[in-house]
């Protein structure tokens, strides 16, 4: 749609402006404030420049909460988005009551308070009293997510898998609902195979819903903190603190607020420059197509 | 030919494999939640004593702690009323600047989007501690706007994003017409341009309800006693009492029914609306 130039538009965008300035620019200033600052306590601050950020980034805490962030979002997402897809190809085409239901009960959990979601896990996969656990012991498998640090890995990884997956497969199907009938008659007439409809028909159609969706799951995979800080406490030792978790610690637990500050700014950067590549692709998509 | 009568002579199979892949699917997403109902109904004497996969002795008194403890009560009214407040803020900011985006092009506006967009991609971690210290400085510091305001830094970007997908499959030409027609900005918003759009605006109310509900890390920093959510409610009975996991698993419960009423009633928008309008 080719949009008319309105500077008086921007009226329309300031109490926008306003509250996020609010709620956004304020803290945000607060911590670069406190990311170039040491006190002694009494709130007297000096000037340190940029030592945290030196600190900070040889700091092999860090180091290992950065690795084991990237390994958990990239095994997330090589799970999630593919089986997502996968779902969505399932899902009843026809609408229905079937499709209805199968709607509302695939949304449930994106709906469940993130600290619960971490119950529910904690409790499943206990060994003594959650179905999990006890049946996988049963088994005799020697399975116990709050010792073994493999188990606990696997434990967060199904955890995450069950609670965003439905994301996934949300997005697609909505993009697969758009496919015109049309599409499908042609290619019976060319009679394409089941893995070509899917090649030169569906995945096209789902590419710009793909893009938002690995968005999205990198996003909020790459801030996790609840469920883990739920379910395992960043342990067994250090093994599961992805980089929320450490941060928080950091900042709220020992109170380093020059050091926490530095990190926190380092960490947002990191996700607004992955993102931002996302966004400009997505753009793109959204220009080609004609939208 | 035998192609052909082979292919007609295929018959239709009882159930169809798609939906015993979507029954499996939806199984893996019901067991752990039907084991926290399992949890709830038992005595804690049950739940540690006998491995049973439903209750033998159902019991309601894990509920009725809920029902009548008012520290637990009250976190669902405080996380109710931070979340009702919270949708509408966002949504009273995001229309107007939704539609500033949909329609009109100005200085800076692809930037601003972005900018905007940053918000949703901000760590909460991040911004619990900056927070804490701006709402206790101003004096909000546990009141339900102090969280409301603050959850709208994820959900003001995501409502501008969904209704500007939304108002762009508007034509242009209803806009135009309308205000031919006489119709100044505010009564051609409210009349014509919101019915149109009513069911992006149901899904944004449904996004921010949603993101709002299930957030624990800043409704738990920004509240301690008048508008402690339940979310707070939960992990701090945890630490504090050891584990009373029945109780646990009833608030849990009973956190999951207005998600699941409320996408009752958006599960035809639903598709739509977290593809962001934008399919």
């Amino acid at each position: 749609m080719n949009k008319t130039v309105n500077q008086k538009a921007w009226f329309l965008v300031l109490p926008v402006l306003v509250l996020v300035a609010f709620s956004a620019v304020i803290p945000l200033m607060t911590v670069v404030n406190y990311s170039v600052q040491d006190t002694f306590g009494n709130n007297i601050f000096y000037w340190v420049g940029l030592e945290w950020f030196e600190e900070i980034l040889n700091s092999e805490r860090i180091h290992n909460a950065l690795g084991r962030q990237i390994i958990f979002t990239s095994i997330i997402m090589l799970i999630e988005i593919p089986l997502g897809i996968f779902i969505a190809l399932q899902m009843p085409k026809k609408n229905g009551l079937w499709s209805s239901l199968c709607l509302v009960l695939i949304a449930l959990p994106l709906l469940i308070p993130w600290n619960v979601v971490g119950t529910i896990w904690q409790i499943f996969g206990r060994i003594d009293i959650g179905l999990l656990g006890y049946s996988l012991n049963a088994l005799g498998i020697d399975y116990n997510y709050v010792q073994n640090p493999l188990h606990a890995w696997i434990t967060i990884i199904v955890m995450d898998v069950w609670h965003w997956t439905s994301l996934v497969v949300l997005l697609c199907y909505a993009g697969l609902q758009s496919i015109p009938d049309a599409y499908y008659q042609a290619a019976k007439i060319d009679q394409a195979s089941r893995i070509n409809i899917f090649r030169y028909i569906e995945l096209p159609k789902m590419a710009g819903v793909l893009l938002i969706a690995s968005l999205l799951r990198f996003m909020d995979s790459f801030m996790i903190y609840t469920e883990p800080f739920v379910l395992t406490g960043g342990g067994p030792g250090n093994v599961t603190t992805f980089l929320s978790i450490d941060l928080v610690k950091m900042a709220i637990g020992q109170f380093d607020l020059g050091p926490a500050a530095a990190f926190s700014l380092m960490y947002f950067l990191v996700i607004l420059l992955i993102s931002w590549v996302f966004f400009t692709v997505m753009t793109n998509l959204d220009k080609k197509e004609g939208v | 030919m035998a192609e052909l009568v082979f292919s007609t002579k295929k018959r239709k199979p009882w159930i169809k494999k798609s939906a015993v892949i979507m029954i499996i699917y939806i199984l893996f997403l019901l067991i752990p939640i039907y084991w926290l109902l399992n949890m709830s109904l038992k005595t804690n004497n049950e739940i540690l004593g006998q491995f049973s996969m439903w209750p033998e002795n159902l019991t309601f008194a894990n509920y009725l702690v809920i029902f009548t403890d008012p520290s637990w009560y009250w976190g669902y009214f405080n996380s109710i009323i931070y979340v009702l407040l919270n949708t509408v803020i966002s949504l009273a900011v995001a229309l107007p600047a939704a539609y500033a985006f949909s329609r009109y092009s100005f200085m800076g506006d692809k930037h601003l989007f972005f900018w905007l967009l940053t918000n949703r991609m901000a760590p909460p971690a991040v911004f619990a501690l900056p927070f804490f210290q701006l709402y206790s400085s101003v004096g909000l510091f546990d009141t339900h706007i102090a969280v409301a305001l603050a959850h709208t830094l994820f959900n003001v970007p995501l409502a501008v994003w969904i209704l500007e997908g939304f108002m762009r499959g508007v034509p242009k030409e209803i806009d135009e017409t309308a205000y031919i027609d006489g119709y100044g900005f505010f009564t051609f918003f409210a009349k014509i341009f919101t019915p149109l759009i009513s069911s992006g605006i149901g899904v944004v109310a449904f996004f921010c309800f949603m993101f709002s509900w299930v957030e624990l890390l800043l409704s738990r920093t920004l509240t301690s006693v008048d508008a402690k959510s339940i979310a707070a409610t939960m992990t701090r009975t945890v630490s504090a009492a050891g584990l009373d996991w029945g109780v646990l698993s009833a608030a849990g419960i009973l956190t999951i029914i207005p998600g699941a009423l409320v996408i009752y009633f958006v599960r035809n928008h639903i598709a739509k609306g977290f593809a962001m309008g934008r399919v």
